[in-house]
């Protein structure tokens, strides 16, 4: 019985030891070959050996992926910001006042953010164009907020219509006006809930592609997952897997970090829009 | 009511001033949404190009089907619903969504079912597995596209040293294994979160009825099928159309991984190679309004048939 009981801790442990690998390996990898140049990026390695940083020096030093990289940092930014201003009044609306067709509109929104992106492509395509704005970060930023929006909105309205009534009736009864409300009852209770959907909204337009390849034209307006998709060597047949890994290990390296300081609040974010919605 | 004399006229000001926090939002969505899906539709019924977006004339279903009988008593048929590159890239977006939500589904259980017994750096498990979900897909696609490398890749070289295979496979040239090469990415990248919002399911269910169960002296695997498996079943219903949403739009992960290759195309691949680089606006709208119908059809059905209920207690 005993050996029996240790037989299967040690094949627990072994199922959650294969999980892990299967997770984190790949990355590693990529990283253990973003620090091999020449033949030693043609030989496979599982252990690194070799740190040579030319890989790094060659994506920071190009002439196009830092301002990639800041493209991608302003559309994500303002991207979120912009969906967060839209999305407070809304949701304080759809959380705390009754009014007809309420949970028609909270059900259109949902099916908004399970739109097919190519469905709505070319017409946002003769938009954007009409505007004016193409191949300029505000095409991202007009487009990417039909996924950022509609999510930010759901997550935002769950979380409001669990706050106590009592909170409001008290700013009432002092005769505070709606706006007065949500700024200065709501908005401070909130910053837990603005900082998970803000990172949420982040990370997915950091990593939108399909209308950031559509919508840029040239490299000094592309952002970071185009720039990489992109990214070739001195000869179509070559592809510089160095320089590409070193990149990637750039734009994700931040990306993991935000996600495993702020895990709890993200995985209750995800669970919020998923489950409940 | 705190003030029963003001009630009314305070119902009235909050529903009006809730109209007016509504409108941004809604106007915004509309431009973004509503406006591009329509004008998509009605391209679709035109013979728009790239180069003149204002040019196009009415052309009816002709981008869809079209029969012509020549005087020589021949019938063409033209249009996306008889061309065979859309129904291959029908069939490929079927496969690939079936088969990758359904890995996904028993690998994501699995992987939360473990998550949910204790055990030492259970903390440190499930930060490792939000890894892959934190990747961009591009990036993630570039870092398989090279560990699938024909020649030099990890994942030929780690078979050939377990005697799996005798000789390197060109994952993602390859026409037979271009699909599996696909899945195998998707798998990595997305079991995490269907493993979270699995894990989030199974931690609503009270402990005290495996407490019973295991009194009572009922096996595991019962337990499992009798009660883990109702009782995650809406949380798992709605994962899974999350998911299958996601898969039957699928673009950025085979674009980048396998381009060119026929046995992986999509719907939306294919649609976006009309609109944008074969120059035939119009027959790519037809098609990416045809995607938009057949998801469309295939949320409410799911929907309807599984009785989902994805409100949330919304009302």
């Amino acid at each position: 019985m005993n050996a029996m009981s240790v037989l299967k801790t040690i094949s627990f442990y072994l199922l959650v030891l294969v999980i892990v690998v299967f997770a984190v390996f790949p990355f590693y990898y990529a990283i253990l070959t973003s620090f091999e140049t020449g033949t030693a990026l043609f030989e496979v390695n599982y252990l690194p050996q070799s740190f040579d940083w030319s890989n790094y020096a060659t994506v920071l030093n190009g002439r196009n992926f830092p301002r990639n990289v800041l493209n991608s940092v302003f559309i994500a930014s303002t991207t979120v910001i912009f969906a967060l201003f839209l999305a407070v009044t809304a949701s304080y609306a759809l959380a705390r006042v009754r009014f007809r067709g309420r949970g028609l509109l909270l059900m259109t929104i949902l099916a908004v953010s399970m739109f097919p992106q190519i469905a709505v492509l070319a017409g946002l395509f003769e938009l954007i164009r009409f505007l004016g704005i193409f191949n300029t970060p505000w095409a991202m930023i007009l487009s990417y907020v039909i996924f950022t929006l509609p999510f930010t909105v759901w997550v935002l309205t769950t979380f409001m219509r669990d706050l106590p009534v009592e909170i409001e009736e008290a700013a009432i009864v002092d005769g505070a006006t709606p706006w007065i409300i949500i700024t200065k009852v709501f908005l401070p209770l909130m910053w837990p809930a603005l900082v998970t959907t803000g990172l949420l909204a982040f990370i997915g337009a950091w990593n939108e592609f399909l209308f950031a390849l559509t919508f840029t034209s040239s490299e000094t307006t592309r952002t970071v997952p185009v720039a990489i998709a992109l990214l070739s060597g001195a000869s179509q047949y070559e592809t510089p897997w160095g320089t590409i890994m070193a990149a990637s290990v750039i734009v994700t390296v931040p990306l993991i970090l935000l996600v495993l300081f702020f895990q709890r609040k993200i995985v209750a974010g995800l669970t919020a829009g998923g489950v409940k919605g | 009511m705190p003030n029963p004399d003001h009630g009314p006229s305070l119902q009235q000001q909050r529903a009006r001033s809730a109209f007016w926090f509504l409108a941004p939002m809604l106007i915004a969505l509309f431009c973004v949404a509503a406006w591009p899906l329509l004008r998509t539709i009605w391209f679709s019924f035109t013979d728009t190009t790239l180069s003149n977006l204002y040019g196009g004339k009415w052309i009816g279903f002709d981008n869809y089907l079209s029969i012509r009988t020549l005087e020589s008593g021949r019938v063409i048929y033209r249009g996306t619903l008889v061309d065979p590159a859309w129904w291959n890239a029908v069939w490929n977006t079927v496969r690939f969504s079936v088969l990758s939500v359904t890995i996904e589904t028993v690998l994501g259980l699995m992987v939360a079912l473990v998550l949910n017994a204790e055990f030492k750096g259970r903390g440190l498990v499930r930060a490792a597995i939000l890894i892959p979900w934190a990747i961009p897909t591009i990036v993630s696609a570039k870092m398989w596209a090279w560990m699938l490398n024909d020649q030099f890749g990890i994942l030929n070289d780690i078979m050939l040293r377990l005697g799996l295979i005798t000789e390197k496979i060109a994952w993602t040239a390859s026409t037979e294994t271009a699909m599996t090469a696909v899945l195998i990415v998707d798998v990595w990248k997305t079991t995490p979160f269907m493993a979270l919002l699995c894990l989030a399911g199974l931690q609503m269910i009270p402990r005290d009825i495996y407490e019973a169960a295991r009194v009572d002296g009922i096996h595991p695997v019962k337990v499992f099928f009798k009660v883990t498996l109702p009782l995650v079943r809406p949380a798992l219903m709605v994962a899974v159309i999350f998911r299958m949403l996601d898969a039957l739009r699928i673009f950025d992960l085979i674009y980048v991984l396998t381009p060119n290759s026929a046995a992986t195309k999509t719907m939306s691949i294919i649609s976006r190679e009309n609109l944008i680089d074969f120059d035939k606006f119009a027959y790519g709208s037809a098609q990416s309004t045809l995607l938009f119908a057949i998801i469309a059809i295939f949320v409410s059905l799911y929907i309807w048939l599984g009785k989902v209920d994805l409100s949330g207690g919304g009302k």
